[in-house]
């Protein structure tokens, strides 16, 4: 199996003329990556034709509520107590969730990787404030954090996204910085600073691409968990009124939970496929980034 | 085959001169002096040889030549300039004279970086010529090294720890250094690749007439190499010399158990090594002659005073209260 590859030692430096273990290849090696690939298609897929399949808005009410999935070809995962078509707001919901959940990502990775890029480079009282400053942000559970900020600045879609985003973090920030001093005191950098490099070009051309591996990994992990996150938002409540979200559609279901199961499940089921396919890649990501015996 | 032998006598003006350096680290069980008032000089095309046994302080010289180590007293002046407090940022063109190899070749390489990005990284940085010439510059390394030219479109991993080495050289020689520090650049390396990297070494001082401050623990490497040698003990120079005059007749007792610890192939009678205990803690230096401790001549006044390096012959002196002219 893919074992293999590590059991013979590259035989000489022509080695390099053998078609590229690309990560892509490392990745499809793994079946749960492959489940986790396909069912993230599958999402983004839904989030990039629901303009098309569904032109309507999904707030619409189209047909009689309460038809259950299967009654009406026309909606086939039937309409909820509104009538509206619960097919149409899974496919509309998939591009608020996915369209969060990548900015809250990218918000955290911003502030995340410079902060522990900065603390683990530089060290010393600078790193002793900032780790202060991410463990003030740990100490308050990170979904009740969102809530309050969701609460105190109205939702919509960027407080939200805002909200996810400052409150996910620290971990990454902690992780960046660990993988930093490793580094910072090796001998590469040692080396950089020999030839005259810059702290800058130092970081951002040496450091940072050899920490990328465990970043992307808990990048797609924190999508997952900002997608969540959303979800939960929005099941309270708490989710931007204007637009169909899963969450509050499970939200919406959760009155009929007893008599009308479905209007609550099937988009249960969406937030279900999308966190279980971010966390299949992310841990595919981890095995085909880290694989044992391969250097980094 | 190997060309620098014979005493190249000291020029007035050396390129590298190191004067009473000390270097101190704060750790949390308190202050170590790794390197107390050493002073060297190296002359232009001269290799310096620095040996001693772990933990005696000649690498952290090493990384304080090249300023990755603040010193915390003496100067270091380069071609004239005195470098030891110019600021980082400010220190870019002295950087170019002075240039490092590194033990491991495979940690100071940045794996993700391609050789010939890695070997032109320095010309970036200092900002030298155009794209073509910088292209042109990594050829010319290439070749000087012995690396094929298609080297430059591969990845470090794709190296033996050798061909490695060979590249970490081309890049500190990117500049036209007039100092090269290397610090154990053979050691992590097979022995049968060693001899191909040392006299890579002396094939290219000889082409370009770049300064070595070699250092290392090995002696015969030492000795294969270097014009003079320096020997270090706990912090401080115990003796220097030019190289024939340190192994043939060692002034310092410490000298002379480093070379009884080697091996002899020659068929000449076995001596035991003589030298027994470890290296005292740098943390409390014994007092007086720091090697008193395993000196098998020690006499009273080592326990008390530290011998000054003082002149034993012509270019060669030696820290020891016994050492004679």
């Amino acid at each position: 199996m893919a074992l293999l590859d590590f059991a013979s030692p590259p035989v000489s430096s022509q080695a390099a003329a053998a078609p590229r273990d690309t990560l892509l290849r490392r990745l499809l090696r793994r079946p749960s990556a492959v489940v986790g690939l396909i069912f993230f298609a599958l999402i983004i897929a839904m989030a990039a034709s629901a303009d098309i399949v569904y032109p309507d808005d999904p707030l619409d009410m189209v047909a009689q509520p309460f038809l259950w999935p299967g009654q009406d070809a026309a909606y086939p995962l039937g309409t909820d107590m509104l009538g509206r078509d619960i097919a149409s707001g899974i496919f509309h919901g998939a591009r608020v969730s996915l369209l969060i959940g990548a900015v809250a990502t990218l918000v955290s990775l911003v502030i995340g990787v410079t902060t522990g890029a900065v603390s683990g480079y530089y060290g010393g009282r600078l790193d002793a404030g900032l780790m202060r400053v991410t463990e003030l942000f740990q100490t308050v559970p990170p979904f009740l954090f969102a809530l309050a900020i969701v609460a105190i600045l109205q939702p919509s879609i960027p407080t939200i996204t805002f909200a996810i985003g400052i409150t996910a973090w620290p971990s990454l920030a902690r992780l960046v910085r660990a993988e930093v001093l490793k580094l910072r005191h090796g001998e590469m950098v040692a080396a950089s600073i020999a030839l005259g490099a810059s702290d800058g070009r130092i970081i951002l051309l040496h450091i940072l691409p050899n920490t990328l591996a465990p970043v992307i990994v808990s990048a797609s992990i924190l999508v997952a968990s900002a997608i969540l996150t959303e979800s939960s938002l929005a099941f309270l409540g708490l989710g931007d009124p204007n637009v169909v979200s899963w969450g509050g559609m499970v939200g919406a279901g959760r009155e009929v939970l007893r008599t009308d199961w479905y209007v609550a499940t099937l988009p249960g089921l969406a937030i279900v496929a999308a966190v279980l396919a971010l966390n299949l890649l992310g841990d595919g990501l981890n095995d085909a980034l880290n694989p044992k015996g391969a250097r980094r | 085959m190997f060309q620098s032998i014979g005493v190249k006598p000291l020029t007035p003006d050396p390129v590298l001169q190191v004067e009473d350096l000390s270097i101190r680290f704060q750790t949390g069980r308190g202050t170590v002096q790794a390197v107390s008032g050493v002073s060297l000089a190296i002359a232009p095309g001269e290799t310096l040889g620095l040996v001693g046994e772990s933990g005696c302080g000649k690498s952290t010289l090493g990384r304080a030549i090249v300023r990755l180590i603040e010193p915390a007293g003496g100067r270091i002046h380069l071609a004239g300039q005195d470098i030891t407090h110019v600021p980082r940022h400010r220190l870019r063109t002295a950087r170019r004279k002075v240039q490092m190899v590194f033990q491991d070749p495979f940690a100071s390489l940045d794996p993700r970086w391609t050789v010939g990005e890695l070997i032109a990284e320095p010309l970036h940085i200092h900002a030298v010529g155009t794209r073509e010439e910088r292209r042109a510059r990594v050829r010319d390394l290439l070749h000087k090294v012995g690396l094929p030219q298609d080297a430059a479109e591969r990845t470090p991993h794709q190296f033996s720890g050798g061909q490695r080495q060979r590249i970490g050289i081309a890049r500190a020689l990117a500049l036209d250094p007039a100092v090269v520090v290397l610090d154990e650049p053979v050691s992590a390396l097979d022995v049968s690749v060693q001899a191909q990297i040392l006299n890579l070494l002396s094939d290219l001082q000889e082409a370009l007439g770049v300064a070595f401050l070699f250092i290392s623990h090995d002696l015969s490497v030492v000795e294969y190499v270097s014009d003079r040698v320096a020997v270090m003990y706990l912090g401080r120079i115990v003796e220097l010399a030019d190289r024939e005059t340190l192994f043939r007749a060692p002034a310092h007792p410490y000298t002379r158990a480093l070379l009884d610890a080697v091996p002899r192939t020659d068929g000449g009678p076995h001596r035991a090594a003589p030298l027994a205990g470890d290296l005292p803690s740098p943390y409390a230096p014994p007092p007086g002659c720091a090697f008193h401790t395993r000196c098998p001549m020690a006499v009273a006044a080592c326990r008390t005073d530290r011998p000054q390096l003082r002149a034993v012959g012509p270019g060669h002196s030696a820290a020891c209260h016994l050492a004679m002219e």
